[in-house]
């Protein structure tokens, strides 16, 4: 079986542009359902307490509502989860009130109405001063991330590479945020890890077609940038097409039977190894293409000195 | 050409070799066992001794085991059956504790791996499933390290009255000031004096000489040094009186650790009882010591709300009134047990409770010069005081020995010694994430860890397989292969594995198989361009290499990065993450070249590879 055959090398870099230009605006939509929409931000970060309660047959959410209301939560969201039987119950932190108890009040305070008795099935509770450490050291973990990947591909290539490397990846993470905004699903541990997970993973995509460019430009004399760099992506697409359907096979699995834990996770994998391709490859190298990356860059260095006179 | 030396090959097979022992007991499950462990803090546990005394009552009472472990905290009896299990606890209960009212040994229903014994003596133990995946409760309880400053300060402030007091200095006033004590004094002379006998007594202390209007006054404050070493203790103070709580509620694998500076993690598998565990972790309780104010009429004074200055009023646990002074005689730092009991004379129920030196000292001073007053002894729970008891002292007591007896039931007389002994916290903690899991939940979070994680493996074998034919099928060892080391590593490593975890297992599959789609891809470029079967794979996995360091490096950057700053789930995720990536290099690159080698290397004359189609263009 051979999925790819390819005559000739496709001329990606003739569209750069459009390609750019689709990029850009997706960004900026992301951007703006970002400032609008905000995210959904999950109890981890924000502090409050969740509940998930099972019935052995489906309770009436308005009663569950009135009885929590009766207590003094009137705060409370309730809703399914999962199926009709599963119910979630948030509540948010309040000043003053033993946060701690929550929880035993709450489930004392369902007990006590009529009809089916809930199971306990989780609850996570997370006080405020958690939730702003949860927000820096996620900061921190990106500006890591991001110092380390530029230093080390700056390293290995040029720094041509390294930046528009890193931006076009960047722009995966600002783009899955902006779904995660636009849905408002929720954001939560978990899919922060996936969304750093994403950046490690796509700037790989880079880094092959990368390793072509420089390949090809030792290799092959008289092809114009243009040329080399349509090379380097037309005789690495198959890899490419076959590593991210590997990853989203498994990616999908996790997205149909990892359960609503592992849902968001996969979703926002989904969606960074479908624009991860896109942005690596299209957008990374007309990156590297304007700022200038030419042949001279991976020679090796005459030895001028030597004509000095000592 | 493509032939690994003899060393390699062995060093691929060891290695998988390895792999395969330390996987080996997470496909044994578990059986039933009962636990025996110390339930008091000054009651160390005996390994051998215990060991003996269980077999014992074991084979008296004919009950049959499948083994007996010991550990440095605990013994663990393994069962063959619930049955059997039940009905041993109870035995090695009676045995162990022949008073049941007063509980030396914890004996508690546990979990025990069935790998056989040689596994476990070469340390291969099944993964170490987190809380989301066997089900329990999670605590993050934080401690109020200003408190536990706060409160030595208050204790200072007794110290230094009574050191000035005992040198003769005069002083007008010793307060405590936010973070600082503060003593007055009239004159200069004083002041210098004062300075010199604090400085020569202790070490702890920064002072600064300062004027207030007509007085003098000595600022004094923890050093650095000094309120380090508070914090330190009051944390670890912290940990070991929540490790005796805990071993009350007989739960089999606690863990009890600290998290940076100034916080505890408290997991309890299996617990499902949260509103007990919180009750017993959130008596974020201290003790003090201080004296009743029995001055005539000052009670009935406060009683119509005008407090007399340095007093605090309370109330006991009867519910009668009490004056308190404020200034804090001992504090539950320096009490090191209390223990129900009874009183050896009138054979009434009794409160022990034992001093340490500091304390003792203290404690008879204050006993002789408050003959037939009253002490009372406080609880206090996040900044609200409750009597515990306020008993009348009979004489001057010393040797830190001091039994709290008269008009108290066996009952209270336990009750007060548990609230004494949880009194001892040395700063306040406050909860500050919870998380439960229900057992139900848990075993569906792991079957769905590994559901998603076999069909998507099945799901790429099938398809590497039809795509890249007998090269495929080396892929897909490889694969399996690094499945089976990152199996084995998180086992030998003892790592938490989290529903996270799982996901990043699954996740490092789909993206370790990256490496070998690289190295199919060239040599199929390879056999492209005209290269021999041999040249092809050679040249193949050379060219591939550089790539895959290149793309896995960047990867193990981001995984490190979510391993440093990252908490709870997301470190399980990393944890995973970032050994798999190293597992796949191994496996990826070494395990399936060798295997490669071992299938082609031999043949000199090789004509076509088993690589699926390779299309050339023209043809």
């Amino acid at each position: 079986m051979e999925f790819f055959r390819i005559h000739k090398d496709i001329p990606f870099m003739k569209h750069a542009l459009v390609f750019n230009v689709i990029s850009l605006l997706t960004f900026l939509l992301a951007v703006f359902f970002l400032a609008t929409k905000g995210l959904h931000f999950s109890v981890e970060f924000t502090g409050g307490t969740l509940m998930e309660v099972s019935y052995s047959e489906p309770p009436a959410l308005e009663k569950l509502r009135d009885a929590l209301a009766k207590e003094g939560y009137q705060d409370a969201q309730v809703q399914n989860f999962g199926s009709a039987r599963d119910v979630l119950i948030r509540l948010p932190n309040r000043d003053g009130v033993e946060t701690g108890k929550v929880s035993e009040k709450v489930i004392a305070s369902l007990g006590a109405i009529e009809g089916p008795k809930p199971e306990l099935r989780r609850v996570e509770f997370v006080g405020p001063q958690v939730g702003k450490e949860l927000a820096s050291d996620g900061a921190m973990a990106l500006l890591l991330v991001i110092g380390g990947i530029v230093l080390y591909l700056a390293m290995r290539f040029e720094w041509r590479f390294a930046v528009s490397a890193i931006i076009a990846n960047l722009h995966d993470v600002i783009i899955i945020l902006g779904f995660f905004a636009l849905f408002q699903w929720e954001f939560s541990l978990p899919v922060l890890a996936a969304t750093l997970a994403v950046l490690g993973y796509s700037v790989n995509e880079s880094v092959v077609v990368f390793d072509r460019v420089r390949e090809t430009f030792k290799k092959k004399r008289g092809l114009t940038t243009p040329q080399v760099l349509d090379h380097a992506i037309t005789s690495t697409i198959s890899r490419t097409i076959i590593t991210h359907g590997s990853t989203q096979i498994m990616v999908l699995s996790m997205l149909v039977f990892g359960g609503e834990t592992l849902f968001y996770f996969s979703l926002a994998l989904t969606i960074g190894i479908c624009f991860g391709i896109y942005s690596s490859v299209l957008v990374a190298s007309p990156l590297v293409m304007w700022l200038g990356v030419s042949r001279e860059q991976f020679m090796q260095p005459k030895k001028e000195k030597q004509e000095a006179v000592v | 050409m493509n032939r690994y030396p003899l060393w390699k090959n062995l060093l691929i097979g060891i290695v998988l070799l390895w792999g395969l022992i330390y996987t080996l007991p997470n496909f044994y499950g578990e059986v039933p066992a009962v636990q025996v462990s110390s339930g008091k803090a000054t009651l160390k546990l005996d390994a051998s001794a215990t060991l003996k005394r269980v077999e014992e009552s074991l084979a008296a009472s004919g009950l049959q085991h499948d083994g007996l472990f010991a550990d440095l905290n605990s013994v663990r009896i393994r069962f063959h059956d619930t049955d059997t299990q039940l009905k041993a606890k109870d035995v090695v209960e009676k045995a162990f504790n022949p008073d049941a009212s007063d509980p030396s040994y914890v004996v508690a229903l546990n979990l025990l791996s069935a790998s056989p014994q040689w596994l476990t003596s070469i340390h291969a133990l099944p993964m170490y499933l987190g809380l989301d995946l066997r089900g329990g409760v999670h605590f993050l309880l934080q401690v109020d390290m200003k408190g536990a400053v706060t409160k030595r300060l208050d204790a200072t402030t007794g110290d230094l009255r009574t050191l000035l007091r005992d040198k003769n200095v005069r002083h007008i006033g010793i307060s405590r000031e936010g973070q600082t004590v503060v003593v007055r004094f009239r004159d200069t002379e004083n002041q210098a004096r004062a300075k010199a006998v604090i400085t020569a007594n202790t070490n702890d202390l920064q002072l600064v000489e300062g004027q207030d209007g007509a007085d003098f006054k000595l600022t004094a404050s923890l050093t650095p040094l000094a309120q380090k070493t508070i914090q330190e203790f009051a944390i670890k103070q912290n940990i070991s009186t929540l490790h005796n709580r805990i071993n009350e509620l007989g739960v089999a694998e606690p863990v009890i650790q600290q998290q940076g500076l100034d916080r505890i993690v408290v997991q309890l598998p299996g617990v499902q009882d949260v509103a007990k565990a919180k009750d017993i972790l959130g008596r974020t309780a201290t003790l003090e010591i201080r004296m009743v104010d029995d001055t005539p009429g000052a009670l009935e004074a406060a009683m119509t709300g005008s407090v007399p200055p340095g007093t605090e009023l309370y109330n006991e646990r009867g519910g009668r009134p009490l004056l308190v002074k404020k200034q804090v005689v001992l504090t539950g730092e320096r009490l090191t047990d209390a223990q129900p009991g009874f009183d050896g004379q009138t054979h009434e129920p009794a409160v022990h409770l034992t001093l340490d030196a500091a304390g003792a000292r203290i404690f008879k001073d204050v006993t002789r010069e408050n003959v037939n007053k009253r002490m009372a002894i406080l609880l206090i729970e996040k900044g609200k005081g409750e009597v515990v008891t306020a008993p009348v002292i009979r004489g001057e007591i010393g040797g830190g020995r001091v039994q709290i007896s008269g008009r108290m039931s066996s009952e209270e007389a336990t009750d007060t010694a548990l609230l004494l002994r949880a009194g001892s916290l040395a700063a306040p903690m406050e909860i500050i994430e919870e998380r439960t899991i229900g057992p139900s939940l848990g075993a569906d979070n792991i079957s769905k860890g590994f559901h998603s994680t076999l069909w998507g493996f099945i799901a790429i074998a099938v398809f590497m397989c039809l795509y890249y034919m007998l090269f495929g099928f080396v892929s897909v060892i490889a694969l399996a292969s690094n499945l089976l080391l990152l199996v084995a590593l998180l086992s030998l490593l003892q790592a938490t594995l989290t529903l996270p975890g799982i996901a990043a297992i699954a996740l490092t599959l789909g993206m370790a198989i990256d490496a070998n789609v690289l190295i199919n891809e060239r040599i199929r470029e390879e056999l492209r361009n005209g290269s021999s079967p041999q040249a092809a794979i050679h040249a193949g996995y050379d060219r591939a290499f550089d790539t895959i360091l290149d793309s896995n490096v960047t990867t193990l950057i981001a995984g490190i990065a979510l391993l440093v700053f990252g908490s709870g789930p997301v470190r399980g995720f990393a944890v995973v993450h970032c050994l798999g990536i190293l597992t796949s290099m191994f496996s990826a690159i070494l395990v399936s070249r060798g295997l490669v080698n071992l299938i082609y290397g031999k043949k000199r004359k090789l004509e076509k590879l088993a690589i699926g189609q390779v299309w050339k263009p023209g043809v």
